[in-house]
């Protein structure tokens, strides 16, 4: 391969560098109008009365909608993927008679500029009869739908072996009881749409800053009463997405809906204040473990049951809490396993994957486990990893828990987890860092060395569509289903295409998260895009250059064997001054014939459909220092050892790799999303959610191996969400290293600096109280 | 852009060199007549409560957020937006050819505001140490990147010339 594995300078750089992107909020069409959204006060309440007459008489207001205007158009979103024990339940376009969460939609007004539609979203009444809500997991919380009174979305056990038998017969047996909060993927760029309806073509054109375009367009033609063809959704330039824009969102639904209504386009953007209170947020769960080991330190029995909060709707199923409970082991070998959860709703904004999805909980969960088995085993943290891990010769590797899709085991498919960990560990100089932390700890610093090791599931199906051409040009460009929202899949897809026809990633144009591209498309989570999109650009162009070759040899006389190619153009190698060219071919098989014996054009579409989810490793060290009178952590060196099969560009991955670690220190350290008992949200700005900032993130080191992946054409594994997972469990371990055997035990994640303090040892506790 | 009853005001600005005009009213902010009245999309708008960064512009030299001031408070002044980076021929700035062969960026939403922060940074400090970069940049948030190659990526440049830029790599060269 020629392009694939280089670190190839991004070719959306110089779009974006230069203030020439294109991000929904910078789509102006002529005689656009601006939708703001009024959203619920309260986290739950009945809508007694709406009166939007005042509003609707506001100067520039050209419409109030309300959920009575909304028609068929007000139904629920589907909900996906399905599950037999779901008790799913979504939300609509906007609310009907009762508000969920605080910042549900209860109406959209539309003027001629922002400005006048803020003024007037003042001037809609709404009566609310507020009711009590449900602001715990606790049995016995106010029911968020009337027929669910338990507030149970989904009860789901899994189990490998006989987890009672195998916890009795244990040497060792210990439990934990682990707490995580909730934070968000918080992109800087928030959510946003620009719609237009054409009334001459029945067109709707719909740019939307989402994950997910294919899908928009499927929940908005069965909204809306539109054929496939009628819809068209186009996600530009997106300025992150990290799971905020993975879902289907009302207002997907109603900037459309309201554009066909007014036949005029229609902007809304979300503002920072409504990305923090409506779009979806994850992680908190409550988990309770037991653990079986020996004094070797080798786990026997695993059980953890855990309670999570679904907030209150379930657009995404039971996705985040099955991940959690399926990946529950990481990379180590446990022979008798029972993972079960609660996923129940509460008066809260949604719950559905971001960043890691519901994986980052396991790797805490079994990272904090594999700590205290060290502990009490009085054995090497690392030491106790590598006994456990599944090792190169296991692989492939029946976890023996059912994958979150429920198409078969956790299969881990290829690998070297202990090579990883111990690459880690080597480059980190782990045995000297331990001993330089413990020589601080002795002078009196807080200084301490974590580790942690996971697996990652990457390149989910259920498929990938992808279209390389070349038209009559000869310009080749290569369409994709998945969307970039930063990974860049400009470059990489570019790189895979040039490969397979020869030519270089500046011949390609890569088009990513437009409808009219591919009639088929899933999306970029999961870290899929690369691995599946990748494939299926593999898959066509490989046709494509087939197609190709056929045709040149055709055209110029000779076997296939004898062409030469240089670039765009092939040769006859025997005669090389006769030459045709892609765009000669391209024109050729445009007026294809049946004598021909090719079908029209120098295309291809492929699909490619993963038989089984490709799973990739790593492992962190982390060196931290605590300084007890700040309460604030210190992130002195981090070091990654990681394997994502085959890398299409280095760059890139290191980008990923850095860009995951720096969310997961937030959602360690920084980040959390908290509520108050009557569901107010109590993190409404940047000045009290913090995200990370260029001096809370450390320079990290990072060794790749590639294993390569057996179960697509690339021998790909993803990685965009791999770095975010063992953070909190490496500073955690690293933290608690920190103060030693003295100080307290984190079990809870986010660790605010009031946290922190908990955790000094008594002493240094009692000095700071003294002064 | 009006709103009924809002007493409009004339404005001046000198944006990238430019002379520019527009009639606003009193609580129209800059961010928004850059984008909305001149085209000059390639402000962004991340937080809209001054927190982010990522509408960072240069007024008179300094760097200010475009979000949290008025139209008419930068009437007279002269204005520097990213679009002004690049030289007469398209040419990157150095700081943005840096950003690119270190991969600098990645959704690229804030990298007009960290550029614009640190171009002014930079004029100020020439010869930054990666403590110093790091708290330079500390008023920008990026959720992509982790910084590590922004600050890379100014550690290229710092020291060197600023002007004029280098000469402009061509889409396919290799880091």
């Amino acid at each position: 391969m020629k392009f694939v594995g280089d670190r190839y300078l991004r070719k959306e750089d110089p779009r974006l560098l230069t203030g020439r992107g294109r991000y929904v909020g910078d789509i102006a069409l002529p005689r656009m109008l601006h939708a703001v959204l009024l959203r619920s006060p309260h986290a739950h309440a009945r809508i007694v009365r709406v009166d939007a007459d005042r509003a609707r008489a506001h100067p520039g207001v050209v419409d109030v909608v309300t959920f009575a205007e909304l028609g068929s158009a007000g139904r629920a979103l589907p909900i996906v993927p399905p599950h037999a024990d779901l008790r799913g339940r979504n939300f609509a376009a906007l609310a009907g008679d009762r508000v969920r969460f605080v910042g549900e939609p209860v109406a959209a007004i539309v003027a001629e500029n922002r400005y006048a539609a803020e003024d007037a979203r003042e001037l809609v009444e709404v009566e609310y009869e507020p009711l009590a809500s449900a602001q715990t997991l606790e049995a016995g919380a106010p029911a968020v739908h009337d027929d669910i009174a338990d507030n149970l979305a989904g009860r789901v056990t899994l189990t490998r072996g006989d987890v009672e038998a195998a916890l009795r017969a244990a040497p060792r047996v210990a439990s934990l009881e682990l707490h995580i909060g909730r934070g968000g993927g918080q992109p800087m760029e928030t959510r946003g749409l620009v719609a237009d309806w054409n009334p001459a073509l029945e067109l709707l054109t719909v740019w939307a800053s989402s994950q997910v375009p294919h899908q928009i367009r499927q929940f908005v033609g069965e909204l809306l009463d539109l054929a496939p063809h009628q819809v068209r959704v186009i996600a530009p330039d997106v300025g992150g997405g990290f799971g905020a824009k993975l879902i289907v969102y009302p207002e997907d639904v109603l900037i459309p809906f309201l554009a066909r209504r007014l036949a005029r386009p229609v902007r809304w953007l979300e503002d920072r204040l409504e990305h923090m209170l409506a779009a979806t947020q994850e992680r908190e769960q409550r988990h309770e473990v037991t653990i079986g080991f020996d004094d070797a330190g080798r786990l026997l029995a695993l059980r953890d049951h855990f309670v999570h909060d679904t907030g209150a709707y379930t657009p995404r199923g039971l996705v985040v809490p099955l991940l959690t409970a399926s990946m529950l082991t990481g990379p180590y070998r446990i022979p008798a396993v029972e993972s079960s959860f609660e996923s129940r709703y509460t008066h809260r904004v949604p719950v559905t994957p971001y960043r890691g999805a519901g994986q980052p909980q396991a790797v805490f969960v079994i990272e904090r486990v594999l700590d205290l088995v060290a502990r009490e085993t009085g054995r090497d943290r690392a030491e106790v990893r590598l006994a456990n891990l599944v090792r190169a010769e296991d692989m492939p590797w029946d976890t023996g828990l059912p994958n979150y899709r429920g198409s078969g085991h956790v299969i881990l498919d290829s690998g070297d987890p202990p090579s990883v960990v111990r690459r880690a560990l080597e480059s980190a100089r782990y045995e000297a860092l331990v001993a330089e932390a413990a020589a601080a700890r002795a002078r009196g610093r807080l200084v301490g060395v974590g580790v942690a090791a996971y697996v990652e599931l990457t390149g989910v199906g259920p498929f990938e569509s992808a279209r390389v051409r070349v038209d009559p040009t000869g310009r080749i460009t290569t369409f994709s289903g998945v969307s970039t929202q930063g990974q860049g899949l400009e470059t990489t897809l570019a790189q895979v295409a040039a490969d397979e026809l020869g030519v270089t990633p500046a011949d390609v144009t890569v088009v990513t998260g437009d409808t009219a591209g591919v009639e088929h498309g899933v999306g970029s989570f999961a870290s899929r895009a690369a691995v599946v999109g990748g494939s299926a650009v593999a898959l066509a162009a490989r046709d494509v250059s087939a197609k190709a070759r056929l045709l040149a040899a055709r055209t110029l006389g000779c076997a296939e064997a004898d062409l030469e190619q240089a670039g765009a153009a092939f040769a006859d190698s025997r005669r090389p001054e006769r030459r045709v060219s892609f765009a000669d071919l391209s024109r050729l098989a445009g007026a294809a014939t049946a004598a021909l014996g090719v079908e029209p054009g120098l295309e291809s579409t492929r699909v490619f459909q993963p038989t089984d989810i490709t799973y990739s490793f790593g492992a962190q060290v982390a060196l931290v220092e605590l300084d007890p009178l700040s309460a604030c952590v210190r992130i002195l060196g981090f070091w990654i050892g990681h394997d994502s099969g085959r890398l299409i560009n280095p760059l890139v991955v290191e980008g990923q790799l850095q860009g995951a670690v720096a969310l997961g220190i937030g959602s360690a350290l920084l980040e959390e999303i908290r509520y108050d008992e009557s569901g107010q949200l109590l993190a409404g700005t940047y000045m009290d959610y913090l995200l990370p900032t260029a001096t809370d993130v450390p320079t990290m080191v990072i060794d790749h191996l590639e294993t390569l992946s057996t179960l697509n054409p690339l021998g790909l594994k993803g990685v965009g969400e791999s770095g975010a997972l063992p953070v909190p469990a490496v500073l955690a371990s690293a933290i608690e290293d920190a103060v030693g055997p003295r100080g307290g035990r984190v079990t809870r994640m986010p660790l605010g600096p009031a946290r922190l303090l908990e955790l000094l040892p008594p002493s240094l506790a009692e000095a700071l109280d003294r002064g | 852009m009006t709103t009924r009853g809002a007493v409009a005001h004339d404005i001046a600005v000198t944006v990238n060199g430019v002379a520019r005009r527009a009639r606003v009213i009193p609580r129209m902010l800059l961010a928004d007549v850059l984008r909305e009245e001149w085209g000059l999309t390639g402000t962004h708008l991340g937080c809209e409560h001054g927190a982010c960064g990522a509408c960072t512009v240069l007024v008179d030299g300094e760097p200010a957020r475009a979000c949290l001031m008025f139209a008419v408070q930068a009437d007279g002044s002269r204005v520097e937006t990213v679009e002004g980076l690049v030289d007469g021929d398209g040419g990157l700035h150095p700081l943005q050819e840096a950003f690119r062969s270190r991969h600098a960026l990645q959704c690229g939403f804030c990298t007009p505001g960290i550029l614009m922060t640190l171009v002014a940074y930079l004029r100020v400090h020439p010869a930054p140490s990666e403590a110093e970069i790091r708290e330079a940049l500390s008023g920008n948030l990026c959720r992509c990147t982790g910084y590590q190659h922004i600050v890379q990526a100014v550690l290229e440049v710092a020291g060197g010339p600023l002007t004029p830029p280098s000469p402009r790599r061509g889409e396919g060269e290799r880091a």
